[in-house]
């Protein structure tokens, strides 16, 4: 069943009696919440917050109950075999950290080779830089064509020897979805690790990481509906048991003596100090609220979307507007990044939020990606499941002001 | 569209749509410096040339960005060509308090903070004070000063080359 914007839209407080209806085209960079994720976490501080897995009153067992329970809903919500193999961190940018610099260190030495693409998100690539500057390993990258995909003509290749692949579920910038099984079949045949990069996939569409057969995943709550300030990184039970601890401290040990400790087992090994409990049970609702819209159809209504849009914009700007990625279909997500009339994006973007549409202008935390694509920045509108036409059709309208207002 | 207006003022656009100086020089005699905004990706190139006597005998810009980093960078260019680096300094520094002059205010100081360049009030901005409404947008300050913070690195180099 298609979705009700108007009655999601009444879900979600920042909605609410505005001056001037708020067109909010931004949610790649990061989501709004609805009111029941705002409602447990303060039901959650209200009723029942003590600090998790330490005390052994009701009341801190009451919140260690809330946050393990956050921790089997989101196993769920992926359909992960277990909840020891759900990590809470901070966001996607901890989480490939952890990844960098546990297995990293554990496992790569001087020359061996990882491999990235040229579409990542600086966070899955500048702990790989670091790690070159740390280790000497050498990075590889896999190229982006001209219709804005992957270039997989060369992938045994770039994948012969390597030991590790790390690449987007779906660019922030372009809206490619990558077809992450092959990628992965390609890599385990090859001997490498996989991790993936899934902040922009994991909140518009439904995901099975025992399907998709990766090694590591990762992904954040702020952009699906959860609070800021939590991410997660699920991995293989057995990869994740070998790795060592990344960050140090309290709640990740069994033993410390003064000459050394033993890590505790997992999730809580890689859970080291007081963890975000308030927005685990925050992004446990998100996953309720998600579910209730129903993944399958947060997809399909996104695609009828950015189909509308690519379509409209194109009749109404024609050559005047450029939409960076693929075309409109099931490879291509709700994230669009236009350029316009060689406007630069942060003027569009200034006009554009005179006229109360939100969009973001920029490089995206993607340089290396703005580079192939020759520009130095673009602006990006994305959808979610409280836009509609409508909101495309601000954002037309709103592109249309800004040429009359810059005489062109 | 009210509002915009006091950001985008019309020899604001003028800069932009014609932007003066616009070019490169040749290194040497002339110093070629880059400019970065990390948050929006706009980089700047000044290519600024200071004879013997200390004065700025030309000064070219490149690189690419928004109206108001590419207009402030070309009203820059205009003012301080011909202008002795000491003068180009000051220039600077009465540009970078207009910008900083909304800030401080918001902070309840009298603009006359440690962080506050202390104008010279016999300096005259002329047309540069048509850049003064971007202190009511915060976030374009930085796309305003890029092109000043990086002439003044250019000339804070060319100064430890003549001075030894």
């Amino acid at each position: 069943m298609a979705l009700d914007v108007q009655a999601i839209k009444k879900d979600f407080p920042i909605f609410d009696e505005r001056d001037k209806p708020l067109v909010f085209l931004d949610s790649a960079a990061s989501s709004q919440k609805p009111r029941a994720v705002l409602d447990a976490m303060t039901d959650y501080y209200e009723r029942s917050h003590a600090n998790v897995h330490r005390g052994v009153y009701a009341l801190a067992e009451e919140a260690t109950a809330r946050y393990e329970g956050a921790r089997s809903r989101v196993a769920r919500f992926i359909n992960a075999p277990s909840e020891r193999e759900v990590l809470f961190s901070k966001n996607v940018t901890e989480s490939l950290n952890l990844v960098a610099q546990s297995w990293g260190r554990a496992n790569l030495s001087a020359g061996d080779v990882v491999v990235l693409t040229e579409m990542e998100h600086h966070a899955n690539i500048v702990p790989w830089l670091m790690l070159k500057e740390q280790l000497g390993i050498e990075l590889r990258y896999i190229p982006v064509t001209p219709e804005h995909v992957l270039d997989l003509s060369h992938l045994d290749q770039l994948l012969d020897g390597a030991k590790l692949l790390s690449f987007t579920a779906m660019s922030n910038v372009l809206g490619t979805v990558n077809p992450i099984r092959r990628l992965t079949d390609a890599a385990h045949a090859a001997g490498a690790v996989v991790v993936v990069d899934a902040a922009q996939l994991v909140p518009h569409q439904r995901t099975d990481v025992q399907a998709l057969d990766v090694d590591l995943f990762a992904f954040t709550g702020h952009k699906m509906l959860g609070p800021t300030g939590i991410g997660v990184l699920w991995g293989r039970e057995a990869l994740l048991d070998s790795m060592p601890p990344f960050l140090g401290g309290g709640g990740m040990i069994r033993e410390v003596r003064l000459d050394g400790f033993t890590p505790d087992e997992l999730p809580h090994k890689f859970e080291a100090g007081t963890p975000p409990i308030a927005e685990a049970v925050g992004l446990g609702v998100a996953c309720d609220e998600l579910d209730r819209y129903g993944m399958d159809e947060v997809w399909a209504h996104e695609q009828q979307i950015t189909e509308y849009a690519i379509r409209t914009l194109a009749e109404r700007f024609g050559d005047d507007l450029v939409v960076f990625g693929p075309p409109a279909s099931d490879q291509r997500g709700g994230v669009l990044s236009l350029g316009f009339k060689g406007l630069h994006p942060h003027d569009i973007t200034q006009v554009l939020d005179h006229s109360g549409v939100c969009v973001r202008a920029g490089h995206h935390c993607a340089k290396p990606l703005m580079k192939c694509l020759g520009v130095g920045a673009v602006v990006r509108a994305s959808f979610y499941v409280y836009n509609d036409t409508s909101d495309v059709d601000a954002l037309a309208d709103a592109l249309q002001a800004c040429s009359d207002f810059f005489g062109l | 569209m009210p509002g915009l207006e006091d950001l985008y003022r019309e020899i604001i656009l003028d800069h932009y749509r014609n932007p003066r100086n616009r070019g490169e020089l040749e290194t040497p005699p002339a110093r070629r410096v880059e400019g970065f905004n990390p948050l929006c990706g706009d980089e700047i190139v000044v290519y600024v040339q200071v004879d013997d006597d200390g004065r700025i005998d030309d000064i070219k810009i490149g690189g690419q960005g928004c109206s108001i980093s590419q207009s402030s960078a070309s009203m820059m260019s205009s003012a301080v060509k011909g202008k002795t680096v000491d003068e180009a300094r000051a220039l600077t520094r009465a540009f970078k308090a207009l910008m900083t002059i909304h800030e401080s205010r918001l902070d309840g100081g009298d603009g006359s903070g440690t962080d506050t360049p202390t104008p010279d009030p016999e300096v005259k901005l002329g047309d540069l004070e048509a850049l003064q409404g971007v202190v009511k947008f915060p976030v374009r300050i930085k796309c305003a000063t890029l092109s000043w913070n990086t002439l003044g690195q250019g000339l804070d180099e060319v100064g430890t080359e003549i001075t030894p």
